[in-house]
């Protein structure tokens, strides 16, 4: 079970989201994808998108950067 | 008395029947866009579209007509004049400015990155012809097809989401 990270702080729409679905798409069932951004609505409109989907959601934090950090299993 | 009811709804039957889209149960939904428009905004919202589409798990088609078809020839992609306050070229550039400045992601990125996730890019055969355009002088490994008007249809009826830009 492997985890992959993204980073895309400081990238813009529509960046953030596409970023994350080519990690997704690379991703092996089972593994966590973890995706660390600054764009404020990627925060909402990557759960959405992991909804449409059909993955789930590990989680949404933010840390003291202000930067969101989102979790999804494969 | 032949009313002239009965006539329009005989004639109706022939049409297609195009009753919501035709898609097959399990596969996912569709998104088409025709990019008439060569215009450098207008070519964003065609990519960021079809991309945040890709990013929800939609498949994407954009077909590229008129306009929108001369910027795929080679190295042209990010070459038209903003739609409005264009200016000469300086409302462009300051557009550009503010973009690099939020780190946009440039449009040729944006057209790998739609590849990359699966999408699709048709160029209009019948554009082509009447511009002179031939398939050397467009970015060919971004082109899934060369095609007409029936290609761009069948895949609109598939499709629940479809767009003019």
């Amino acid at each position: 079970m492997a985890q992959i990270h993204v980073d895309c702080r400081g990238e813009n729409c529509p960046v953030p989201l596409v970023e994350t679905r080519k990690a997704l798409r690379k991703a092996q069932p089972g593994d966590v994808v973890e995706v660390v951004g600054t764009h404020p609505s990627s925060k909402k409109e990557i759960p959405m998108a992991v909804e449409a989907l059909g993955l789930s959601l590990l989680g949404v934090e933010e840390n003291e950067n202000g930067e969101w950090i989102i979790r999804i299993e494969r | 008395m032949a009313d002239a009811d009965t006539t329009a709804r005989a004639g109706s039957d022939d049409r297609a029947t195009a009753v919501g889209a035709e898609r097959t149960p399990g596969r996912p939904e569709k998104i088409t866009v025709i990019v008439h428009s060569g215009d450098f905004d207008k070519m964003y919202s065609a990519f960021i579209i079809g991309n945040g589409a890709l990013a929800m798990g939609m498949e994407a088609s954009l077909y590229f007509t008129f306009w929108g078809l001369s910027r795929l020839k080679k190295g042209k992609l990010d070459s038209g004049p903003l739609s409005k306050m264009h200016m000469l070229g300086l409302g462009k550039a300051m557009i550009k400015g503010r973009m690099k400045k939020r780190n946009v992601r440039a449009l040729q990125d944006m057209a790998r990155d739609f590849k990359e996730l699966g999408g699709k890019i048709f160029a209009c055969d019948m554009t082509m012809d009447i511009m002179g355009v031939t398939a050397e002088q467009l970015e060919q490994d971004l082109i899934e097809e060369y095609c007409a008007v029936g290609t761009y249809i069948k895949e609109a009826r598939e499709s629940t989401v479809t767009l003019f830009i």
